[in-house]
């Protein structure tokens, strides 16, 4: 059966100063996908999930979340996990209180305080990551695994029906990434999960489905991506690509078209 | 120096103290972690056209202060959310605009200017009885603001795209924080002066920072840092006769370097410790 589309992405352009940044993408992401986006850096992939959250103005097409265009409402269904790097985590901050600013998308107007629900809520989120023995700890205290988790459960604070995330495992090492990709597989069972990374490498078995990005959005309507869809968004062949029902599949090596 | 406490004009001086350290503590705080330190700056220095315009128009010189920061707060917001000027630039404009404003108020004003320079400099010491009404009264305002606000604010200053989707009203609470650093800055000008304001506002900040978990506990500390350098600093003052402005910055610039060094020299034990193991 297929399931409804929860984010439709249609035609949409994105140009900032003469440049094409995304070029009339075209792409829907169903209920229960695990859905990944690859593509190099400067690919557009921030930019387009950006675009999807509303941060970013389309030039052409629309985006319609959970079928319309983004309002306060929906956008609130959805978490976000941006990439670490952006972040200033020397902020004094415990885990515990970052993960309760994920409920701020629930509340409405000038003054939001945080009720008895929102600390309940925030402590399931750091449950379902396995991290409740982190939520007293200030967050510069975290190591860049740690980071990733909490700011998954900030997203997850906010009990969202689809999990946005950035480059997630950008800036942890390959044990921790393995542990995160268990993690993720996990959660795409209770929730629509949408990533976008530049290293094909890690687009793990537990993915659905893939689309390539380079500027134009190439799009696979089943798990499979084939040598193209590589060549066309690295600009040329790459070796490895794991994703589907084999755990690694090895494509064409770099060279052999030289 | 227990003789001093007789003094009532030394009384109001160590009240003024304690209560602008609060403000220092909690606003500090926010614009320490926010990285508002330029802004802040800027609006404290163009307080001066405020000043300058007060003398001009023979009314008290701190009251023009407070309007005219206050309309400098607004125009920087409206400029920062609309002209996508670069903040440092707008902030030096100001900064030296302000300024510029005041000196040129000053020359119109006929007559001699008495005590233009402890504005520039400060004297708690010449806090007049009038105006620490007005102190505690904008103390009092900005705790309960800050304690309202406090978890949008928190969210704001820790990630403010994420605060964006949330659909904070990220607008009208920039504007809100820019006016409470224009008033904390009419409030801290009566203690170190103009000039010396960004210091006190960031020098507790920074020295609570490391020992703090979280922007309540450091807006605490930074309060119970700025008591002691603000009483510390008037009673010097009093027993050596030297300004009390430069000699509470100065204690402070002192104790920050200590501090600095301190978690230098424990982060060296420790990496030594790693090392080692």
């Amino acid at each position: 059966m297929i399931q409804e589309p929860v984010i439709e992405v249609a035609d949409l352009s994105v140009i900032r100063n003469q440049q094409v940044v995304l070029d009339s993408i075209t792409f829907q992401v169903r209920k229960g996908d695990f859905f990944a986006i690859i593509g190099p850096n400067g690919a557009g992939k921030t930019t387009l999930i950006r675009a999807i959250l509303g941060l970013v103005p389309c030039d052409t097409g629309e985006v319609l979340l959970f079928g319309s265009p983004a309002r306060p409402d929906t956008r609130a269904r959805i978490g976000y996990v941006p990439q670490t790097h952006v972040f200033d985590f020397s902020f004094p901050i415990t885990v515990h209180e970052m993960v309760l600013t994920g409920r701020m998308g629930r509340k409405n107007g000038f003054i939001r305080r945080y009720t008895h629900e929102d600390h309940t809520a925030a402590n399931y989120a750091l449950s379902r990551i396995s991290a409740e023995s982190l939520g007293g700890r200030p967050v510069r205290e975290l190591s860049g695994g740690e980071r990733q988790r909490a700011l998954i459960a900030r997203a997850l604070a906010g009990n969202p029906d689809i999990l946005i995330l950035d480059e997630p495992t950008v800036y942890v090492d390959t044990p921790t990434e393995e542990h995160f990709y268990e993690l993720l597989s996990s959660l795409s069972k209770e929730i629509t999960i949408v990533m976008i990374t530049h290293d094909i490498g890690v687009v793990s078995r537990h993915v659905n489905r893939v689309a390539c990005l380079n500027r134009r959005l190439y799009m696979h309507e089943s798990d499979q991506v084939t040598p193209e869809m590589i060549s066309r968004t690295y600009g040329c062949p790459v070796d490895i690509i794991t994703h589907g029902d084999v755990p690694h599949r090895v494509l064409e090596r770099h060279g052999d078209h030289s | 120096m227990i003789e001093a406490l007789g003094f009532e004009f030394f009384r109001s001086a160590l009240l003024a103290g304690l209560m602008a350290s609060v403000i220092c503590g909690i606003i500090g705080s926010y614009v320490y972690v926010k990285h508002m330190i330029s802004v802040a700056g800027g609006i404290s220095h163009a307080a001066f056209g405020g000043i300058g315009l007060g003398y001009l128009l023979g009314i008290d010189p701190l009251a023009g202060a407070f309007w005219f920061t206050l309309g400098i707060a607004t125009l920087i917001w409206g400029l920062l959310e609309r002209a996508k000027e670069h903040i440092d630039t707008l902030i030096g404009a100001f900064w030296a605009g302000g300024m510029a404003f005041g000196i040129l108020c000053l020359s119109l004003t006929p007559g001699y200017t008495p005590d233009l320079f402890s504005y520039l400099f400060g004297n708690i010491l010449l806090v007049a009885p009038e105006h620490l009404m007005m102190i505690a009264l904008l103390a009092v305002g900005i705790v309960l603001l800050f304690c309202i606000f406090y978890p949008v604010l928190q969210a704001l200053a820790f990630d403010p795209e994420y605060a964006a989707i949330s659909n904070l009203p990220t607008r009208g609470l920039h504007l809100l924080v820019l006016i409470l650093i224009a008033i904390s800055v009419v409030v801290l000008i009566q203690v170190v002066g103009i000039i010396l304001v960004i210091a006190l506002l960031t020098l507790p900040a920074a020295i609570a920072r490391p020992l703090s978990r979280s922007l309540k506990g450091m807006m605490v500390r930074a309060t119970i840092i700025s008591m002691i350098l603000t009483t510390s600093g008037i009673f010097l003052s009093w027993i050596f006769d030297i300004p009390s402005g430069s000699t509470i910055i100065l204690l402070g610039v002192a104790v920050y370097l200590m501090v600095l060094g301190g978690t230098g020299i424990v982060q060296g034990f420790k990496k030594d410790r790693q090392n080692t193991e």
